[in-house]
């Protein structure tokens, strides 16, 4: 059965706590060279097929309970 | 015959208890309200009280926006119906859009639990009638997800028709942007806050009393309309 992805992220100009926090465990890993981490969401919807009507429903899921536009951004791709 | 204010609760609200105390003790009338019912009974005013609705999954309150009774809440806020929403409450009318913004996890990352003052700036809302512009309060607050962030757009607006109700004084706890504490809609009768002062009502317990005014107003105004 066909799989649709929705990556949802924080606004560039958000701040990002969680990445933050993540940010600040690698070097305590002892990894470095990573200047910034951000984190978000990624949701995979099963659906019976893939066309046009259903992505479009899946971008208004994904605007209307997903994601919140006033601080998220969201992208929606056909999982290969 | 004493006013009836709703307090609504989800699966995950805690202070829904102390909200319907806090009615008591200004004079009201609490009635209980169930989140998967469709039905305000008739009530004045509703309260959505603090707690983790849902577990807070997804995002804080984004699951309650879509319970059923908010159907009905959304409606009679449009409407004119005085409605509070307090910490998991405020972000329950952010995520409904019946409030500007968004509360987002603090920005150093830990749960704070604190008395905290704020100074009133609106005391022309259905909620803070009983206060006076530049009174400083105090009374508890206790977020994870507390930090109110929007786009300048929207914090200039809000500030430049006098929506900003409260904003912390002294210290920003959670890294809210403009140190703003709690908002109000067009209108003035949708109030949402982090802080709590359903848990400051009382000398016993608590910070003082600085909270009680929140739900005298509301009591007030609706005898005053009725």
């Amino acid at each position: 059965m066909p799989r649709v992805i929705v990556d949802v992220m924080p606004k560039p100009e958000i701040l990002d706590p969680q990445g933050k926090a993540v940010h600040g465990a690698l070097p305590r890993l002892g990894f470095s060279g990573i200047s910034d981490v951000r984190q978000g969401k990624r949701f995979e919807l099963q659906v019976e097929n893939v066309d046009e009507s259903t992505l479009a429903e899946i971008a208004t899921i994904a605007e209307t309970l997903l994601s919140n536009p006033v601080i998220e951004d969201f992208a929606v791709r056909v999982d290969a | 015959m004493s006013q009836r204010v709703g307090v609504v609760t989800f699966p995950g609200s805690l202070d829904d208890t102390d909200a319907q105390r806090a009615v008591r003790l200004a004079g009201g009338e609490p009635v209980a309200l169930w989140h998967g019912d469709h039905d305000l009974q008739g009530v004045d005013a509703v309260i959505l009280p603090g707690g983790f609705s849902y577990g807070d999954y997804l995002r804080c309150g984004a699951i309650a926006s879509f319970a059923p009774i908010m159907t009905e809440v959304i409606a009679a806020a449009q409407g004119g119906l005085p409605v509070l929403g307090i910490c998991n409450g405020f972000q329950i009318l952010c995520e409904s859009h019946l409030l500007p913004g968004a509360l987002i996890r603090n920005d150093h990352r830990t749960f704070i639990c604190r008395d905290q003052v704020l100074e009133v700036e609106n005391a022309s809302t259905s909620w803070t009638s009983d206060y006076e512009v530049g009174q400083r309060i105090t009374i508890p607050l206790k977020n994870g997800e507390g930090g109110f962030v929007a786009d300048d757009a929207t914090l200039d607006m809000l500030e430049g028709e006098g929506r900003v109700v409260f904003r912390y004084v002294d210290v920003n706890p959670n890294g809210s942007l403009r140190g703003i504490a709690g908002i109000t809609n067009e209108r003035g009768n949708v109030v949402g806050l982090m802080p709590h002062p359903e848990h400051a009502v009382e000398d016993l317990c608590g910070p003082g009393t600085d909270g009680l005014g929140f739900f005298t107003s509301a009591v007030r105004q609706v005898l005053a309309s009725a």
